[in-house]
């Protein structure tokens, strides 16, 4: 931890700079509120409707991380059953390209009309078809990718393929899955305030965002658009803690 | 009963292609119980296809294979045998005690049996101290020593071993060695071993075989006896004479 703190110097800092940097060239500017407003009215926002912003985050954070784990299962599942059969790698893979090219989040205003307009369930969905892709590539690679001097010594121990996949397999995919996982969690936020544009049950950061921008009321859209990002980087550290104690062994326990 | 019979063996890569390769041709070779020998041989003369073989990684194209006076598959299967390769090859999300837990795991032994034996293990390569670190906390050399703790795990009568010291310094190597002999000594265990040290395959073995390459065949067998296997052993005249004895063998095949 102690030497953690060092490395936290230089981009504090150069937050803070920019921070100041932003604020200077909003008021000595006199740049219009409504087409940049200064970090201090933005933060003058956020505590005014801290209220307001910590519900909507709590709607959309639900709604990111029911997604988020629907679709890693999935694809953790999908990757697996690819793994094992050779014809549904050939046949699967070409198919992931395919809804990885899907503009996912254009997919919500139809998804919208397939369920009533109090259900959470279309914006969820979008986040699982979002989350599902860099998941199902990484965890793939992973299982694909075993040492062969493993492959020959768990032949020669006589090991069944189940054996082989839950004592080398998966472990060994561990790494990958989280390098998908990584990414996923950042997405899978992204793809949950997004989704929010497009109709549907309007409790989340998106619908925020839009309303108060048609309120012209632009550093409270901003107070938004900093609670998504805080919620986004709340995913993304939750997944680096998650990775660390998932994988003991990845830390260097002595020096 | 001998550890390994090769009878008349022949490996024959993409049989019937384009690229077939003759890799052993008419191979005989007989590893008495508790004997210790090296093949030695220029690269591509398929010393370690020879080892795959005992080790029934792959098949005989035609011969037999018998490890403990079994075919080589039904041995492989009953873990007759213990291998270990250049590369340590150790499951980094597991600890060196489980690591070294790993084949008796798969034979179905009790837990508590097998961190006895891990235990065991890991003393006798002076490892005990570690058993709760992960192999990536180790040196390259602390690594290697873990994977002989495991091929020794099963308690083999045969211990399998391609290069294992091959990535390892002089220092470390020379360590490791007399560790290795006084662990067989200790054990009883057979060993083939396969080396392109020619100092490395005298100072352990009981019998140096000397292979060549294109095709793959044995063409000396050399019997090696020290006054003893230590550093004054590797000072004896007998320890020179069979060094040169070894690589005048080596040099005698004709290079193409």
């Amino acid at each position: 931890m102690r030497r953690a703190l060092p490395s936290l110097v230089p981009p504090l800092l150069f937050g803070i700079l920019a921070l100041a940097g932003w604020e200077l060239f909003v008021r000595l500017g006199r740049v219009a509120p409504f087409i940049l407003p200064a970090p201090s009215a933005i933060w003058h926002e956020l505590t005014v409707q801290r209220g307001n912003v910590w519900d909507a985050a709590l709607a959309s954070g639900a709604n990111a991380l029911i997604g988020l784990v629907v679709g890693t299962l999935i694809a953790v599942l999908a990757a697996l059953a690819t793994s094992r059969f050779r014809l549904l790698g050939e046949v699967s893979v070409p198919f992931a390209a395919v809804l990885n090219a899907l503009p996912i989040i254009a997919l919500a205003p139809i998804l919208n009309n397939m369920f009533e307009s109090t259900s959470s369930v279309p914006r969820r969905l979008v986040t699982a078809i979002v989350v599902f892709f860099p998941v199902f590539l990484n965890t793939l690679r992973g299982l694909r990718e075993v040492d062969p001097v493993h492959q020959e010594l768990m032949h020669t121990y006589a090991a069944s393929g189940w054996t082989f996949a839950v004592k080398v397999r998966l472990p060994g995919a561990l790494g990958h899955l989280f390098t998908g996982l990584r990414q996923a969690s950042s997405l899978a936020v992204i793809a949950a305030v997004v989704a929010e544009y497009f109709g549907g049950l309007q409790d989340g950061l998106g619908s925020r965002i839009t309303s108060a921008a048609a309120f012209t009321a632009y550093p409270r859209a901003w107070a938004y658009v900093a609670g998504a990002c805080l919620l986004g980087l709340t995913f993304y550290l939750v997944t680096l803690l998650l990775e660390r104690l998932a994988m003991p062994w990845r830390q260097r326990l002595i020096a | 009963m001998s550890a390994v019979v090769i009878d008349n063996v022949v490996k024959i890569f993409n049989q019937g292609r384009g690229d077939e390769v003759l890799a052993l041709s008419d191979v005989d070779l007989t590893v008495g119980d508790g004997e210790f020998v090296s093949l030695i041989g220029p690269s591509g003369c398929g010393k370690s296809t020879l080892l795959r073989l005992i080790a029934d990684l792959i098949p005989a194209t035609t011969g037999t294979v018998t490890v403990a006076g079994k075919p080589a598959g039904q041995a492989r299967r009953e873990q007759a045998y213990g291998l270990a390769f250049q590369q340590a090859g150790l499951f980094e999300w597991r600890t060196v005690r489980k690591n070294v837990e790993l084949p008796l795991e798969l034979r179905g032994i009790g837990r508590a049996e097998r961190r006895t034996r891990a235990e065991q293990m890991l003393a006798l390569v002076g490892l005990a101290d570690f058993a709760g670190h992960y192999p990536g906390q180790l040196s390259g050399g602390m690594q290697q020593r873990v994977a002989i703790a495991r091929a020794l795990a099963v308690q083999p009568p045969l211990l399998l071993m391609d290069e294992p010291f091959g990535a390892l310094d002089e220092m470390t190597r020379e360590h490791l060695q007399s560790e290795l002999l006084s662990i067989c000594a200790t054990t009883g265990t057979s060993t083939v071993f396969v080396t392109h040290s020619i100092s490395e395959a005298v100072f352990l073995s009981d019998r140096v075989v000397v292979m060549s390459a294109r095709p793959g065949r044995i063409t000396a067998s050399i019997a090696v006896d020290l006054p003893s296997r230590d550093d004054a052993g590797r000072q004896s005249p007998a320890f020179f004479e069979k060094i040169t004895e070894v690589s005048q063998a080596l040099r005698g095949v004709p290079v193409p």
